[in-house]
This record gives C-alpha cells, sequence and structure tokens, in this order.
C-alpha cells in the first residue's frame, strides 16, 4: 500500500514538469488531486485498511497530497511567468523617444513675477488695492506733495494726453491718495499694483510703460523701525532667508524721511559680480514714511496718524532673478522668451 | 555734480579714504555714482553703488620739471625742441605743443616753465585717441631726433579731454622733481544731487554735509571785500530798479575797475575742468568758480557797453517782464522771442539778460573789457524753470541751479566773494560799496520740534544732545526747552517747511546725519487693518488660470498703440482715442481701444518662429467719455478684455503625431466651452454672428446672462492679410472681460457622485440642415427632464440616402435617477418623449425608421 502510494507521486511529479500551460496542468490536476483522483480516494477508502496500518498509511497518503499541492502551486506560478504569457514578452521600445508632446500654457513672467509679490505681502496683511493708470496730473503730482512747476518734477518723464491736467500715471503712487480717502481713518495695509508709464526712449534699459508695486501703512502707531523690519522680511521671503538688507537716505517728494533699500547680491552672495556691477549688493525699492502733506491729502491728520510706504519693480526684480538683459523683452512677448519661465 | 576732494579740503580737514567719503555721502542721500581717480592709486576694495575709474600716476615717472629753453626741431616746422631739467639732469623732450612756440629760440628763459613730465615707461593716455587709451612711452626717432619722454596734456594724464597744448602750471608749482600726484592728485566725486538737496550744489554744501557726517568743523570761504578807499577816475555806479520783487527779491551788484581780462590761473582752470566746465578767461571763470563753489550763479557785464547804451554817466538797469514781442539774443548765439513771463535785466535800450538764466551777447565779457559789472541776484525758482523749460536752456548751470532754489542771503556774500577774487586775479579796483537791492527780505523759519515726535516717527530715541549737536553740525540754530527744541534753518536750507511738514523736514535731518543703519528693525505692533474681499482680482487671475491650463501662453502687449495699426483689424466700432500730446514715436501716439490687435500683432510677430501659436491678454482698453455730464471728471474708462488668438498647427512637429492639422473653429470653440465650464458660467448662449473682423459665417457672439461679452471666430481673410499670417486660419476671440467676472459665481454647489447605474442610448436624428445642434440638444434637455443626465453629439453625417438638404445627427444620452435603478422600461418611455418633442418642435425624425 505504501509502495502504490509512492509509485502515484513519483509518476505525478512526473507528469507535471510535462505540463506545459494552464490547460494540461488543471487536467494534471484533476487527474491526481480531484476528488476522483487515486491518491484522494485512497485517503478517503481508509476503512479498508487493516485498523493497525491505519496511522501510518493516513499520514503518508496526507503528506504526499501536501507535496503534491504544493508542487502543483509551484507549476502554476511558474506557468505564469512562462515566456508564453503576455507579462513575460519583451516589447522592443526606445524608452528614449521624446514623449507625446502637450500644450503647456504659462503665464507671462511679469504676472508670475507680480504674484510671488501679492502672495508674499498677503501673508504679510498687505492686500491688493488696484487703482486707474489715466489720472489727473492732481492725483498723479500735486496731492503727492509735487506741485505744478515744482523742480522734483524732472524726476518723472510724463505723457500727457491731449485733455488738459490728464496723464498717463508715471507711478503707482496716485493709488495711495484712493486708497486713503477710501479707508480714511481705518488703519491701511495694502499693495498697489500695476502698470505705469514714463516718456522715455524704449532701450534694453528703460520702457515706456512698466508694472510697479507700491505698499502703504497707515495707523496710529507705524515707525521707520516698522518701514525697515517689514521690508526686511519681505526681502528674506523674495530672495532667501539669509538675505541682508541695507537702507540708504534717498529723496521721494511723498515721503520723508525717504531711502532706498538694497540687498546683498543673491547671485554673489555679496561677493561682487558682473549683475551687482562689483559692488555685491542690489538696488530693489524705494521707501520712506508717508509725507504729512500727503497724510492730509490723503485725509489723516497727521499729528495722529503716521505711516510708511515703499515701491518695487517686478520687471527689474525678474531681470535680477533670471539673467534678463533687455527689459524690452517683457513687451515684446517673444514666444522664444516668455517660453523659458 | 563733480566735486574734486582737493577743493572739499580748503573748507574741511578730512583724512578719509575716498571710498569712505563716497559711502559717507551715499548712504546720507548724497548718492556718490562715481569717483575719478586722478593720479592718485584706487585701492581695491569693494564699494557702494560708485563705479570707480581713472588713472594711477607712477611716483617717480611722472614729476613736476623745467623747460629751461625752447628750440625748434631742425627738420620739422610743427615741432620744438624743449630743454627740461627734472631735478636732477636735463632731457631734450619733442612736443608739437602750440603753448610752447611762443617761446621757441629764444635761448634761456627768464623762468622757467613748471610742466607735467613723464618719463621713458610711464603709462598714460594716447593724447590723439579720441577715448581713453592707456600706452607707454616708449624711446623712438622722430624726424631724426630721439625720443624717450614727454612733457604732458591734461588728456594723457586723464584730467580732462584737453589736448591743444602742454600743462604749463602757475610759477607757485613745486620744484622740479616733485611726484605730479604730490601736486595735483585728486579724486573727483560726481554726486547725484536730489531736487530736496539743491543747497548742495555747491562745494561749500558737500563740505558741510560731510563735516556733519564725521563730526568735523567746516571753514567757508572769506567773503570781505577790499575797497579802494579814494579813487579819482571812479566812474559812477548805476541805479538798480526791481519791478517785480516776487520774482526778483534781491539783485546785488558790484563795480570793478580797470581789470585785466587774461586767462585765470592754472589751479583755477584745472578745479572747473575737473568740476566740468571749460575755462574763459579770469572775468568769467570766476563767476563760474564763485557759482561752484557757493551755489550763487552770477553774471558779468561789460560796464562800458552799459554806459554806452545809457548816454548818461549812471546807467539805470531794471529787472522788468518783457515788453510784447520783446526780443533777445543770448551768449549762444541764439534769437529769442521772450515768453510774457520771463523775467529780464534790461537797460533804457533794451534786454541785457535773461535773469538768472543766460546773458545778453551785448554786454558779454570780451578781450577788451576794462570795467565789470558783477550781478549776484535772487530769482523766483519755479519762474525760472518755466522759462528754462520753454527757452530750452537745460544746459545752462545758472538756470539749473535757480530752478532749484538759491537762497537770496547768498547773493551778497557771493558777490563779495567773486567781486575780491577779480580784483586779485585780475588786478582790478572796486571803487563803491556793492549795491544791494534786496525788496523782499528773507525770514527766518523756526520749527517747533517735540522730542517724541522723533521716536513716534523713527521709533527710536535719539538723545536731545546727539539731536542738537547734528542739526548744529548742519548750521541749524537749536534752543531747548524742556522737551521742546526751537530749531531755525539756516538761511540756505529753503528746504524746510513749517509745522508738522517742518517737524519731518527736521527729523528727516536727524536720522539721515544719524544714519539709517543705527536705526534697528522692528515688526509692526499697530493695529492690523481689518481685511476685506477681492473677488474682482482673484476672478480674473482664475480666468489668466484657467486659461493657462487650456494650454495658451499669455501676453502682456503695449498699451500705448495707434489708430493705423488697429485699423487692421477692420472693426467698425472706431470709437475716440485718448491721444498723448507728446508721443515718443508715431506708433505709440493713443492707448488701444481694441486689445485684439495687440494680441495679433504679438501673434504675427511670432509667426515667423513658430509652428502653433496659442496666446491670450487680459488687460484694459482706454475708451474716452463721450459727452461727460458737469460733474463728471473727463477721465476715459479704463475696461478689462480678454482677447484670445490660435494660429498655425493644432499640435506641434513630433514623431508621434504623422499628421499635422492646422487648427479651425472648434479649437477656439473648445477653449470658450472649456473656459465657460471652468469658470462655472451655465447661463450664456452661442449664436452666429457678424463681425467685420472675422469671417462670415465662421463667427459667433457670446452671451452670458443676457449680455453682450463679444465675438469669436475665423479671422477674416482680409484682416489676416493686414498682418500678414501665412495660409493658416487664424482665429480670434475678443470679449469684455467683465461679463465674465459679472457672472462668474462667488458659490457654486456641485451634483453627488450617482448611487444607481446609468443607462446609455445612441439616438441619430435627420434634421434639416439649418437645425443647429444647439436647437436639438435645447429640446433634447428639456423633453428629457431630470433623468436625463448627459447629452453629447458623437457623429455627423451628411448623405444622398437621407438628402442633401438634411443632415444626420447622432447623440449619445445617459439616463439617470438619483433614487432608484432605471429599468429599460424606463428608459424606452422617456426615449419615446424625447423623440416625439423632437418631432414636434424640429421635425426630426430617426434615422433608423
Ligand atoms: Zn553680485
Amino acid at each position: 500500500m505504501l509502495e502504490s502510494l509512492d509509485t502515484i507521486k513519483t509518476i505525478a511529479l512526473s507528469e507535471l514538469q510535462k505540463t506545459s500551460d494552464m490547460k494540461t496542468l488543471r487536467l494534471w490536476y484533476s487527474t491526481h488531486l480531484s476528488k476522483s483522483s487515486q491518491l484522494i480516494k485512497s485517503l478517503r477508502n481508509l476503512s479498508n485498511v487493516a485498523a493497525k496500518d491505519r496511522p501510518t498509511i493516513g499520514k503518508h497518503a496526507n503528506d504526499i497530497r501536501k507535496i503534491l499541492e504544493q508542487a502543483y502551486e509551484d507549476r502554476t506560478s511558474y506557468l505564469n511567468k512562462s515566456v508564453e504569457s503576455p507579462g513575460h514578452k519583451h516589447i522592443a521600445l526606445d524608452v528614449t523617444l521624446p514623449g507625446r508632446s502637450l500644450n503647456r500654457g504659462r503665464l507671462h513672467i511679469a504676472t508670475q513675477t507680480l504674484r510671488r509679490i501679492y502672495t508674499i505681502w498677503a501673508d504679510m496683511g498687505f492686500q491688493i488695492y488696484r487703482s486707474r493708470e489715466i489720472e489727473t496730473d492732481e492725483l498723479n503730482f500735486e496731492l503727492l506733495n509735487i506741485p505744478l512747476h515744482h523742480p522734483a518734477r524732472d524726476m518723472w518723464d510724463t505723457f500727457h494726453t491731449n485733455s488738459p491736467g490728464v496723464i498717463l500715471r508715471t507711478h503707482t503712487s496716485p493709488g495711495q491718495i484712493h486708497a486713503m480717502q477710501a479707508n480714511a481713518p481705518d488703519p491701511i495695509r495694502v499693495i498697489l499694483p500695476g502698470m505705469c508709464y514714463r516718456y522715455e526712449q524704449i532701450t534694453a534699459r528703460s520702457e515706456i510703460q512698466f508694472n510697479q508695486v507700491e505698499g502703504l501703512a497707515i495707523g496710529t502707531n507705524i515707525r521707520f523701525t516698522d518701514l525697515k523690519g517689514t521690508l526686511s522680511d519681505f526681502a528674506r521671503r523674495m530672495f532667501g532667508t539669509s538675505t541682508r538688507t541695507r537702507f540708504r537716505a534717498s529723496h521721494f517728494p511723498f515721503t520723508e524721511p525717504s531711502a532706498e533699500m538694497d540687498i546683498e547680491c543673491f547671485l554673489c552672495s555679496g561677493e561682487g559680480c558682473r549683475v551687482c556691477k562689483k559692488t555685491g549688493w542690489l538696488e530693489i525699492l524705494g521707501c520712506g514714511m508717508v509725507h504729512p502733506a500727503v497724510l492730509t491729502n490723503g485725509g489723516y491728520e497727521p499729528k495722529k496718524y503716521t505711516g510708511f510706504a515703499f515701491g518695487m519693480g517686478p520687471e527689474r526684480i525678474a531681470m535680477l532673478k533670471y539673467g534678463i538683459d533687455d527689459i524690452r523683452h517683457f513687451w515684446g512677448n517673444d514666444l522664444r522668451f516668455l517660453e523659458q519661465f | 555734480m563733480k566735486v574734486p576732494l582737493s577743493w572739499l579740503k580748503d573748507y574741511i580737514e578730512i583724512d578719509l579714504d575716498p571710498h569712505e567719503i563716497a559711502r559717507l555721502l551715499t548712504f546720507a542721500g548724497l548718492e556718490v555714482e562715481s569717483i575719478n581717480f586722478i593720479g592718485l592709486p584706487q585701492s581695491n576694495q569693494r564699494q557702494n553703488q560708485t563705479s570707480i575709474y581713472g588713472l594711477e600716476w607712477d611716483r617717480n615717472d611722472i614729476i613736476v620739471a623745467d623747460i629751461t629753453k625752447v628750440e625748434h626741431h631742425p627738420n620739422a616746422d610743427r615741432l620744438v625742441l624743449a630743454q627740461l631739467y627734472d631735478g636732477e639732469q636735463t632731457h631734450t623732450v619733442l612736443t608739437g605743443a602750440p603753448n610752447l612756440f611762443q617761446y621757441k629760440d629764444q635761448g634761456k628763459l627768464p623762468q622757467p616753465l613748471k610742466v607735467a613730465y613723464a618719463r621713458e615707461g610711464a603709462h598714460l593716455y594716447d593724447g590723439h585717441n579720441s577715448g581713453q587709451e592707456l600706452i607707454r612711452i616708449k624711446r623712438k626717432k622722430i624726424r631724426g631726433i630721439e625720443s624717450y619722454s614727454m612733457a604732458c596734456s591734461e588728456k594723457e594724464l586723464g584730467i580732462s579731454d584737453e589736448h591743444e597744448g602742454i600743462i604749463v602750471f602757475d610759477s607757485e608749482a613745486p620744484i622740479a622733481g616733485t611726484p605730479l600726484v604730490d601736486y595735483i592728485g585728486d579724486a573727483v566725486f560726481d554726486i547725484a544731487i536730489t531736487p530736496n538737496m539743491a543747497r548742495n550744489l555747491n562745494v561749500v554744501g558737500i563740505a558741510r554735509e560731510l563735516g556733519a557726517l564725521t563730526k568735523t568743523p567746516i571753514h567757508p570761504p572769506k567773503t570781505n571785500i577790499t575797497i579802494a578807499k579814494s579813487m579819482q577816475s571812479a566812474l559812477e555806479m548805476p541805479k538798480i530798479e526791481i519791478d517785480e520783487s516776487e520774482l526778483n527779491p534781491r539783485f546785488t551788484a558790484t563795480l570793478i575797475e580797470d581789470i585785466q581780462i587774461k586767462p585765470s590761473p592754472y589751479w583755477m582752470q584745472l578745479r572747473l575742468r575737473m568740476s566740468g566746465m571749460r575755462p574763459i578767461n579770469n572775468v568769467v571763470d570766476i563767476t563760474n568758480y564763485v557759482m561752484l563753489e557757493m551755489g550763487q550763479p552770477l553774471h558779468a557785464f561789460d560796464y562800458d557797453v552799459l554806459r554806452a547804451r545809457s548816454k548818461t554817466k549812471a546807467p539805470v538797469i531794471t529787472t522788468r517782464l518783457p515788453n510784447s514781442g520783446e526780443k533777445i539774443m543770448t551768449l549762444d548765439g541764439i534769437h529769442r522771442t521772450l515768453d510774457n513771463f520771463t523775467i529780464l535785466v534790461a537797460d533804457n535800450a533794451g534786454a541785457l539778460s535773461i535773469g538768472g538764466i543766460m546773458g545778453g551777447s551785448n554786454s558779454e565779457v570780451s578781450d577788451n573789457t576794462k570795467n565789470v559789472l558783477l550781478e549776484a541776484a535772487s530769482w523766483d525758482l519755479i519762474n525760472i524753470r518755466q522759462t528754462v523749460i520753454s527757452q530750452q536752456l537745460q544746459s545752462s548751470q545758472a538756470g539749473y541751479r535757480f530752478s532749484r532754489g538759491v537762497s537770496p542771503e547768498i547773493a551778497a556774500r557771493s558777490n563779495y566773494r567773486a567781486a575780491e577774487m577779480i580784483r586779485l586775479f585780475g588786478n582790478g579796483t572796486i571803487a563803491h560799496a556793492t549795491i544791494d537791492k534786496y525788496p523782499r527780505h528773507y525770514v527766518p523759519n523756526t520749527v517747533k520740534l517735540r522730542l517724541s515726535e522723533i521716536q513716534r516717527s523713527l521709533g527710536i530715541d535719539i538723545p536731545a544732545d546727539e539731536v542738537i549737536s547734528i542739526l548744529l553740525a548742519l548750521d541749524f540754530s537749536v534752543e531747548k526747552q524742556q522737551n521742546v527744541l526751537h530749531v531755525t534753518a539756516p538761511d540756505h536750507r529753503l528746504d524746510i517747511g513749517v509745522d508738522e511738514i517742518g517737524t519731518a523736514d527736521i527729523i528727516e535731518e536727524v536720522a539721515r546725519i544719524w544714519g539709517f543703519e543705527n536705526i534697528p528693525e522692528t515688526q509692526i505692533s499697530d493695529l492690523m487693518p481689518r481685511q476685506k474681499n477681492n473677488t474682482l482680482l482673484e476672478k480674473e487671475e482664475r480666468i489668466r488660470d484657467i486659461l493657462v491650463n487650456l494650454g495658451l501662453q499669455e501676453v502682456i502687449t503695449y498699451r500705448i498703440a495707434s489708430p493705423e495699426n488697429e485699423q487692421l483689424l477692420h472693426d467698425s466700432e472706431n470709437g475716440p482715442y485718448v491721444h498723448l500730446a507728446n508721443p515718443i514715436t508715431p506708433e505709440r501716439s493713443v492707448m488701444r481701444r481694441s486689445l485684439l490687435s495687440s494680441v495679433l500683432e504679438c501673434a504675427r510677430n511670432n509667426s515667423r518662429f513658430q509652428q502653433r501659436i496659442a496666446l491670450f491678454e487680459v488687460g484694459p482698453v482706454y475708451l474716452p467719455l463721450l459727452s461727460s455730464s458737469e460733474n463728471q471728471s473727463n477721465l476715459p474708462t479704463e475696461s478689462q478684455r480678454l482677447s484670445v488668438v490660435l494660429s498655425g498647427k493644432r499640435v506641434s512637429l513630433s514623431w508621434a503625431n504623422n499628421q499635422s492639422d492646422s487648427m479651425d473653429y472648434f479649437d477656439i470653440k473648445g477653449i470658450i466651452d472649456e473656459l465657460l465650464r471652468a469658470a462655472h458660467i451655465s447661463d450664456y448662449t452661442v449664436e452666429s454672428g457678424n463681425h467685420p473682423s472675422f469671417q462670415p459665417g465662421a463667427v459667433a457672439t457670446l452671451a452670458i446672462h443676457g449680455s453682450q461679452a463679444g465675438s469669436f471666430g475665423v479671422l477674416h481673410p482680409d484682416v489676416a492679410l493686414n498682418y500678414d499670417f501665412g495660409e493658416h486660419p487664424t482665429l480670434a476671440a475678443d470679449f469684455d472681460l467683465t461679463t465674465f467676472t459679472n457672472a462668474m459665481p462667488n458659490h457654486y454647489t456641485i451634483n453627488p457622485i450617482p448611487r444607481f447605474p446609468a443607462i446609455i442610448e445612441d439616438i441619430a436624428l435627420i434634421v434639416d440642415n439649418q437645425i443647429n445642434n444647439a436647437e436639438v440638444v435645447k429640446s433634447i434637455i428639456k423633453s428629457g427632464g431630470a433623468t436625463l443626465t448627459n447629452v453629447q453629439l458623437f457623429d455627423i453625417f451628411r448623405g444622398e440616402q437621407i438628402g442633401t438638404d438634411k443632415k444626420s445627427l447622432a447623440y449619445r444620452l445617459t439616463y439617470q435617477s438619483e433614487v432608484k435603478t432605471l429599468t429599460d422600461k424606463d428608459a424606452a418611455k422617456l426615449r419615446t418623449k424625447i423623440v416625439k418633442a423632437l418631432q414636434k418642435e424640429l421635425g426630426a425624425q430617426l434615422r433608423s425608421e
């Protein structure tokens, strides 16, 4: 009896080796391990065996069944991986071919830069306040402490329109007056982005239109130390946490004291390079405490309120960050330029 | 303004490196744009915003030397041979300098000529080259005579562009052999002076700033005048009359007699040239020198001309407004017709000068002048500025200074200073005291400064004694009463205001000298304003994002355009423009009315380099108000628009797309469909339209919430030709952006994901050709009700078997219920209803029937 069981095992294992696909494997299973197979039958018919041999033979038959089942499993996974299965087939692909092209759209680099500036100021509690581009002389100059015929007017070359007293704004500063008149006497923290215009020749370094982002903070306790801290925070967000800043005295008629903020050149870490003209510093923005006359014109009593203002050029920042050597690229809109961002 | 270091040192004892001086001035608001090192060594340290240039003179090779004798060159008429003593030995130096020819072949000169001598091997600039080309002196033979060294011109030494002759120093120059750099080595600062700093448009002003910054006292120039006690032949003084004291608050005049017109001393010429001015003669040079030194422009009249014109002993000089059409010929030789607001200096015979800006040629100082009337006056800056602009006299140094403000108090002091110098350097005599007409006296301005205001504005406490010492160093006078400073501005400070403005002006001065670098940084501790929403901007940015996601490139174009360019669009809607009064070029002369025109121009510029162009811009157009009611300002409307342009291939050349179709109407339609969907705008209609910029029949109009948003479609072939687009059709869209942003909901709700299975079926309909898809879909949706969740057109067929005036449209319909699993019976019922409605409303037939 034990011998015949061993024979069954030998035959079964040898036939298993001959199975070549799932179909012959299934056939093998029904021959050797199904209910009707000789092995399973012999396990069921142990009653025919002498009582004293039953445990031995029963155990032996069961062991063989386990061996065959294991062999079946192994064979199944072997055949699954065999060359005929699709997962084993080799596909001759040139994996280096370019992928199917997609038409990626992009924001203009000026918009990208503006949005980065918006985000940083938004995080610091400055909301966006937009105002018109075609302005009155009064808003663009007079209310900003730049009277008619005043020598300070030489600082802005202005496009005039055919309507007397109507000009293209030379800076976003008239937005300061709009924002103040709309909010007085509540505190203000806004940035004023938008297109400005200057009567200049179009060259690699100067444009007739350019974006500006001004900022304005007004309250009962806004100080020059706050201006320095806030603008240095901006510089660290915009150009890197380790960015150092410095402030130089300057002049704008609508702020007093006025300053220029330089940042340590982020291209050479202050070592001096072509972009920073070997100075290690880059001029980034102008700023100052809001002039008392401007506060008054905006509806804030200068005895009670103070404020600071600043202005920067997004295109200049982009030029420095990306090594753009010609400002005309911005409105030239050559896709070979725009698609690099 | 150019300021030589040596000149500053006349008034302030400082021993700082020029780089450090530049840094101090720059941080205090006097931006030093460049330093020109003249002979001095340039330290290599990295500095500020300042650019550094100049020629360093070798101490041993470039020295002071004596020319003792000048002889003719045996073989060349235009050259001479100078015997030159360098302190140790004598050299023969060849030169073509015309200013030596007068000494030719006169034997040993009674007094040697002090010159700048460069030995063999010295580095200099090439005097014959227009730029600054560095060369090294080499030994060579010139017309048979050996040459190995030279006597230098200013150009060769990098002092100025002067190369008319060699430098000949005054006789006080140091002994032969002295290194030249020790004698005239210098550093010239080029300083940008902002309008509020007009007081510093002079050397004394810069010295004063430097004194305050370094806590060093300054010694301003002496302004005493020596008047001859008794002079028999003295001429009679003129009479001065001021008609318009507002425009001419002060007029001073000094008469200097019997002067000798000649070149000014070399040191003065050198300073003028380093400061960017051209020496003329001693009198003119002194007026310029005192202007640069003290900031007061002066004017010298030939007094004999005035006397001749007046026909009386004492000429009468009046400052007045011009008579109608009055003319003057100015020093620059230009005949000018005067504006009625221009203040003149005139005598009985007519105009003598444009007050404060430029003299007339008739009374100009010449080589024959004997007696000079020296004017130092004060003028209204606004009035001067108007004349400068109107007469285009921006190059006048006097006009530049007076138009930025010169204190009347300086007039007399400067007049004394210049008159005394003319007396000394022109061998003249001053017989009468200076006439001083001063109808509008300067009134000193005192500002009350509470010390607490410094803390309120700057955020720091600066000790009172520091504040006081800063103000004193800037010539303010200060009186302290407890915590209040009574600060009186010095007479040269026209920029200090009153009340709060005066306070801010004083605090600025304190902060500037204290140093912004010494003010710490803080976070704002003030109340945070209430935040508001900003939906309009957010929606605009959302539209940009949607279009970028759809594969379009954003462009930003010039908003200044030309009517001619916009007419390329053939848009019949030609309204008035906002015209620029001073356009920079004819192509940029008006504010644009069309955004599409700008984007098409941009697409055209790119079409040569790109296979596929897909652009959009969001931006304003500018529409003048046609007739504004009385109370309205006449500012134009700035209205936001959206334009899209597609042109070229649908996909770029690639191995994966062997056929590459051109884009067509349905590409732009797809973008607009998706834009509306992404913007959650559902209430809109697209209808066949009519627009002169577009191809008839291939243009649609979009209406959102019943308002016209604009048109889109295939660009009219004539327009495409105007823009020179190639064979590809160009698609365009031009919309009023506000119709989109108005319709974009602030909130929207979403549908639940279906819980019950859908039944999908296709129907093919035969309809008349003129029936459009929108009508069919509308009918299907209406009759399908809520259970019909999707209708999708998937085939269009035309063919003889269905009739030439018919078309077949195949739709895939999705039925789905939110409450139960639909049965085939439910679906069949709906289908019947839909088909019946289609038959009734559109005469449609099921194709299978
Ligand atoms: Zn750098």
